[in-house]
């Protein structure tokens, strides 16, 4: 397959809508003029490479990496995977960036005004580097829901943000993956910009006991899914 | 058989924790500034860019997240002395965005022709669904401009205008000015690559 052929175009009927109502911070924030649709050139094609040896392995240890006194309150989880691209291929050398709210549902952010009570041991920002086979690992807490201002008092589900980066600057993708069983997810206007049983169960980590480690912690599994590149481009053919 | 593209989810007002830790609260074992791209030593201009971000009832969106990525000086991405990228959050007061980088130079678009210096941009918030993507285009490069394969496809000069910076009067390093509409009249074009 040729290493410069353009990536498959981004499905936008999977993808959540710029403008969905039920989650009223659309409103006002989506573009209504459609998308221009461009060839992808060099600066599409490439992308940044981060310093991944400048990495410090408490940076996928959410439980650790900001305690002071002790552990982080929570359910101990491990949370693990495959990036891969829409060919199966495994993306080696991607970088994640997470970011979450503790076990009450209370982000470490200047900005969050609810009233649950912060964790000193907790900040809920970390950042892994998948391996040469693709696959990712970090621990955590569960976090908690947390109400937030949509038409009234919604509430979020557990989720966990991420932000990843592939090799190139057409496979950024930041998401939000939810937690097997949640009734807070069917409910959530959020989630529901995504539509489609299918593309909203690929959001969902599944309960992985087979990776739980013994009196220790649960392990959740989430895979990751970056665009391909268009596989009718051969070299040479 | 192709699997699927992991769907999008908005960043959410709280994005800077995991991206921008500092300007969340938290504290880094690093400074880091991520809106600094041009170090001593690299080639080129020095530039600043300057910007915020309106919605559609025109009010400035302050809790958005802008990356950017652009090639060196000579037109080159990913070159060793200059990463290209960087990341600044929109002020929590203001509203500003700011980025301390160099020109880039032209750059070849798929078919070969020369692009126009230009500089992508990805805007992250809450109530955007899925990033925005965008290009700013340099007042000051009129000529290249009108020859630009993007700005082509653009056409309509009231649309090209929304990804032209404006370079703005006085001393020292060039200031460029890049207001993002996401909505309305002067609602800025965005792309799907």
């Amino acid at each position: 397959m040729s290493e410069h052929g353009e990536y498959r175009r981004r499905d936008r009927s999977w993808h959540p809508a710029a403008y969905t109502p039920a989650y009223r911070s659309t409103t006002f924030r989506a573009p209504r003029r459609a998308l221009l649709s461009l060839p992808q050139s060099i600066g599409e094609l490439s992308g940044p490479v981060f310093g991944h040896g400048a990495l410090d392995p408490l940076d996928s240890d959410l439980i650790r990496n900001y305690a002071t006194t002790g552990d982080a309150i929570g359910e101990r989880i491990i949370v693990h995977g495959t990036v891969m691209d829409e060919n199966g291929r495994p993306v080696p050398g991607a970088l994640i960036e997470i970011w979450q709210a503790n076990a009450g549902g209370k982000y470490r952010h200047v900005n969050d005004k609810y009233m649950a009570a912060l964790d000193p041991n907790f900040g809920g920002c970390g950042r892994v580097v998948s391996d040469a086979e693709g696959r990712y690992s970090f621990r955590t807490i569960r976090p908690g829901p947390y109400p937030f201002p949509n038409d009234g008092c919604a509430w979020r589900p557990a989720h966990i943000h991420l932000s990843i980066f592939g090799h190139a600057f057409v496979q950024r993708l930041v998401t939000q993956f939810y937690f097997e069983g949640d009734p807070l997810i069917a409910r959530c206007a959020i989630v529901n910009t995504v539509k489609g049983q299918a593309a909203i169960a690929s959001l969902v980590a599944k309960l992985d006991m087979q990776n739980m480690q013994a009196f220790d912690c649960l392990a959740y599994r989430f895979d990751i899914v970056l665009r391909g590149r268009n596989a009718t481009h051969f070299e040479g053919s | 058989m192709a699997l699927k593209e992991t769907p999008s989810q908005t960043a959410g007002p709280f994005v800077h924790i995991g991206t921008l830790p500092a300007v969340a609260g938290l504290k880094t074992k690093t400074p880091e500034q991520p809106n600094i791209l041009a170090r001593d030593g690299t080639l080129g201009e020095r530039i600043r860019i300057e910007g915020t971000i309106h919605d559609g009832a025109g009010v400035l969106v302050k809790d958005a997240m802008v990356e950017i990525w652009q090639a060196n000086a000579n037109g080159q991405y990913g070159s060793n002395d200059f990463t290209g990228w960087g990341r600044a959050a929109t002020d929590f007061e203001t509203g500003l965005f700011f980025f301390e980088t160099v020109k880039p130079g032209q750059t070849p678009f798929r078919d070969g022709r020369k692009q126009a210096p230009h500089i992508s941009l990805s805007i992250f918030a809450r109530g955007i669904n899925i990033h925005l993507q965008t290009r700013l285009y340099f007042s000051d490069e009129a000529q290249a401009n009108a020859t630009d394969p993007v700005l082509q496809m653009v056409g309509q000069p009231e649309l090209v205008a929304t990804l032209i910076s404006n370079k703005e009067p006085g001393q020292g390093r060039p200031l460029y000015r890049f207001d993002i509409h996401l909505q309305g009249d002067r609602e800025t074009v965005f792309f799907d690559f």
